[in-house]
């Protein structure tokens, strides 16, 4: 790894952030939300093990030293990541970000522009659309855990982009969005704001890679969907930072009435990745499905945290996380169905299933469920174990080494997920890079 | 009409006032610690009980243990925060008897002995009146048979005093005093209890009941429990029962340790039924060596605010953990219950069955441990949590933690919430229930499967119990 001096203006650096906000002057309340950050970020400190929302994280070696916002990409730069994003061939608009800064604004069709169709990057939007970010930017305080990484996001938001799909309006097609770390010792803070109306139908892609493989970076993520209602909101999320980088991603989803969201987060990347996704069941009717997959190898942490929250009844919420554990990974998660006393009806449901493939591998799971309503059907399972030595001998009766046979156990253990994709390519393009990962391992 | 009355009086019977079941103290100093907990309280027990001085260090190590540790509100409930440390009267020796006469025992709590059948003779020493319920006989009978056998009988005091050889060895070392603040209490302060010794390839046939010994002395508040069975005894222990008790103190904090030596077997069984004024905050642990056994079934339906969590370290190979866990949480009561398996050895199998009940506006919780280390193999660890919620505002929370390294283990855990379903209900009333009947009918069938695994005359009354507690719920 090359070894670069320490960069003399940091993310913890008051003149940098300070200097940064100053070029949103003309934007008023958004320097304003950055300074807000600014101060949440101070007054709060680290994280600690003894914190029960951070029970089991190794919270001992979380550090944000050392790492600064990188300047603008070369146009070679840009133009080579530009052209490994292409990844879905029937995008409806595609959006690249490389160390924060955006590289390819997204062309949308004529008919989507003529249908009132959004999907800008952030900075852009700050200037043209105030008002429809102050009324959905960063509205939900954080409750699972990591207030202080996300005031740090708030203060440094710039990055990232926002979709909107009005009333009425269905895209068939998905919007992709990918987002680049080049630099060693890069900061970014990626920050995606979706926004459905009424009986609109949205798919969005979202891709976080590294440019090269061992680069060190931080990344505090943030996307907050908003699904109005009536509509049908599909999230694909990639997360395939480096194996150096620390992520952060604190996610809000809303469910409207009569709202159907699908979530599917894939984690491969970063040292250590922590996800939270806070689940607000506020309508009647709100169908929330949460999908989660991750392969950890070598010394990787993925630590999931999520929480669901029905305060409207008659609605349904569904998570099903897979870990798949190799080398010496360690994953975690914990996740809490919260029924509200007045969500009577509340159909809510909570698995999660790791699979040991290294004796040193470790799983830990914190399953919650807080039921104030009776008239509810909820559930939660979480179950860790070996591959079935069954199935191991009966493909190795067949001739198949004992290598491959666990690979494509531990493919097919995984496979219900990627099922739920809904988009072929982008599944493919996950079963690749699961496929590198169990072959580095 | 005439069946609304009925109701309402059968309602009545089990809405116990336990305000009206006060005791009074005679105020005699020379058996009676005070007020507040000082080291002067402490070398006041170990001086009154005549202690050695390793136990009075003892005592005195754990206080200042408890005084330093916080309050465990950053995951439990904030309503620890109001137990009144200086208020509690942490010692009150032999000789000291609650007065109180039969005339003064409230009518409903009358009905309730009556309902659950308990016997005319043990009903005035559950309603406080008499101390000493006549148990002094069946006491010293039990403990002829045991000591032809070689087992030891006693209370702590007389555990560590005679028999330092057996006991002091495992004494605190199940659970160490600075397990959590409440151990560490129970250390500074214990007085009553049981010390239990088994030896080897005894099996003792009776279960063992603190009843009858417990009785014969003062009920303790703060009592320590050590069984220990040697290689290839077997013993059951039972605890507490089922009618209400009532009780002065607001704080109780027991310690019980179990050592399942080689191939011993241990199966403790509690039925808590304390009035709905008190702290119940428990530490109760078992060692299991190699193809020992340890089974705890636990059951909670008193009590204000209990939070009990029964573990069991399987130390040797092929050690087996059970815990089997009841709790009924009624309006006003926080059953804070689970139960922890550290699994220390291959080849090591634990199971958790807990069903919890919330009627009205209770609130029952379930926080499981399930620790598998990386070195171990072949373990596994089945864990079901069930909650049935009866009224609208009743309330439930599931918080397990489970954590697995290693090779070949396995490890599931199950929870699921529901209600009892109108269909069964309109079944049941259909056929001439009424709606009351059908409800326990119901609970009664939710619980059936553990309530089974009581001895015989504990799972009568069980289910007479739950019977009185769903009478009020519904309609």
């Amino acid at each position: 790894m090359t070894t670069l001096a320490p960069a003399p203006t940091g993310v913890l650096d008051v003149a940098c952030q300070t200097a940064e906000t100053a070029a949103f002057r003309a934007q008023d309340w958004f320097a304003v939300l950055r300074q807000q950050g600014w101060h949440t970020f101070q007054s709060l400190p680290m994280p600690t093990r003894d914190n029960e929302k951070w029970r089991f994280s190794d919270a001992r070696t979380l550090s944000l030293d050392g790492y600064a916002p990188a300047a603008a990409p070369t146009p070679t730069q840009a133009a080579d990541l530009i052209a490994r994003s292409r990844l879905i061939t029937d995008a409806a608009g595609l959006m690249v970000h490389v160390d924060g800064h955006c590289v390819l604004k997204p062309t949308l069709s004529a008919e989507l522009i003529a249908q009132g169709v959004i999907f800008e990057s952030l900075e852009d939007a700050v200037r043209t659309r105030p008002a429809l970010l102050q009324e959905h930017l960063l509205k939900h305080p954080v409750r699972l855990g990591s207030d202080k990484f996300a005031a740090l996001h708030r203060a440094w938001l710039r990055a990232g982009y926002i979709l909107h799909v009005p009333k009425g309006v269905e895209v068939k097609q998905p919007f992709v969005s990918v987002t680049w770390t080049l630099t060693e010792g890069v900061a970014v803070f990626p920050h995606a704001l979706i926004i459905a109306g009424e009986r609109a139908q949205v798919d969005i892609h979202d891709f976080h890679f590294a440019a090269r493989p061992d680069q060190r970076a931080l990344a505090i993520s943030a996307c907050d969907i908003h699904a109005g209602t009536g509509s049908h909101v599909r999230r694909f999320a990639v997360q395939a930072w480096s194996s150096a980088t620390q992520s952060f991603q604190v996610d809000n989803t809303c469910g409207g009435r009569d709202a159907l969201i699908s979530s599917v987060n894939a984690a491969v990347g970063a040292r250590r990745a922590r996800l939270e996704n806070t689940v607000h069941i506020d309508g009647p009717g709100a169908d929330v499905r949460l999908y989660g997959i991750s392969v950890a190898s070598g010394e990787q942490e993925f630590d999931q945290r999520t929480l669901q929250i029905h305060t409207a009844g008659n609605a349904k919420s569904d998570l099903l996380f897979k870990n798949a554990l190799l080398g010496k990974a360690r994953t975690i998660f914990s996740g809490l169905i919260k029924v509200e006393p007045d969500a009577q009806h509340t159909d809510a449901y909570q698995t999660n299933r790791n699979l040991l493939l290294s004796p040193d591998a470790e799983a830990d799971s914190l399953p919650g469920l807080e039921i104030e309503a009776n008239d509810v059907k909820c559930s939660h399972g979480a179950t860790t174990g070996q591959i079935d030595p069954a199935e191991l001998f009966y493909l190795r009766a067949r001739g198949i080494p004992l290598a491959v046979a666990q690979e494509i156990l531990a493919q097919g253990f995984l496979e219900e997920i990627l099922a739920k994709v809904g988009h072929e390519e982008a599944a493919n393009a996950v079963r690749e890079m699961l496929r590198q990962k169990f072959h580095q391992a | 009409m005439a069946d609304i009355d009925e109701d309402q009086t059968q309602r009545e019977a089990i809405e116990i006032d336990r305000s009206k079941g006060d005791f009074k103290y005679e105020e005699n100093y020379a058996f009676d610690a005070g007020i507040g907990l000082t080291p002067a309280t402490i070398d006041y027990i170990a001086k009154v009980k005549g202690e050695e001085e390793w136990i009075r260090e003892f005592r005195q190590k754990s206080l200042k243990i408890f005084q330093d540790l916080p309050m465990p509100t950053h995951w439990a409930t904030a309503d620890l925060e109001n137990i009144k440390f200086g208020d509690i009267r942490y010692y009150l020796s032999k000789g000291q008897k609650p007065v109180r006469t039969w005339e003064e025992v409230p009518d409903d709590v009358k009905k309730t002995f009556e309902r659950l059948g308990i016997p005319e003779s043990e009903r005035k020493f559950l309603a406080g009146v008499e101390a000493q319920f006549d148990s002094e006989a069946v006491y010293s009978r039990m403990k002829d048979e045991l000591a032809q056998l070689g087992v030891i009988f006693c209370g702590p005091t007389e555990g560590l005093r005679d028999h330092p050889e057996i006991f002091r060895k495992w004494f605190g070392k199940v659970i160490p005093v600075g397990d959590n603040k409440f151990s560490a209490l129970n250390s500074a302060v214990f007085s009553g209890g049981s010390f239990i010794y088994i030896p080897k390839g005894v099996k003792v046939a009776q279960p063992l009941q603190a009843y009858f010994r417990i009785n014969a002395e003062n009920f303790g508040q703060f009592e320590r429990t050590l069984i220990i069975a040697d290689e290839g005894a077997e013993v059951t222990y039972m605890e507490g029962c089922t009618a209400p008790k009532f009780e002065t103190a607001t704080l109780h904090s027991a310690v019980v340790e179990l050592v399942a030596l080689k191939g011993a077997k241990i199966q403790y069984i509690t039925v808590q039924n304390w009035s709905a004024n008190v702290f119940n905050l428990v530490t109760k642990r078992g060692v299991a060596e190699e193809d020992a056994e340890v089974r705890w079934i636990d059951c909670n339906i008193g009590s204000r605010l209990t939070m009990k969590y029964p573990g069991v370290v399987l130390r040797g190979k092929r050690a087996r953990g059970e815990v089997l866990s009841i709790a009924l949480a009624n309006d006003g009561q926080h059953q804070d219950t689970g139960a922890k398996m550290i699994h220390a050895a291959d080849d090591t199998t634990s199971n958790i069955i807990a069903k919890s009940i919330s009627v009205g506006n209770g609130r029952s919780t379930y926080r499981g441990l399930v620790h598998i280390p990386k070195t171990l193999q072949n373990c596994r660890n089945n864990t079901e949590c069930d909650a049935l919620l009866i009224n609208e505002h009743s309330r439930t929370d599931t918080y397990p933690a489970i954590s697995v390294r290693g090779r070949k283990n396995s490890v599931q855990h199950e929870a699921s919430v529901s209600k009892v379903s109108a269909e069964q209900i309109f079944y049941m009333m259909q056929r001439g229930l009424s709606e009351g009947e059908a409800m326990s009918l119901a609970v009664n069938g939710f619980v059936n499967d553990l309530v089974k695994e009581f001895p015989m005359e504990y799972s009568v009354e069980l289910k007479r119990l739950i019977e009185l507690q769903m009478e009020g719920s519904v309609g």
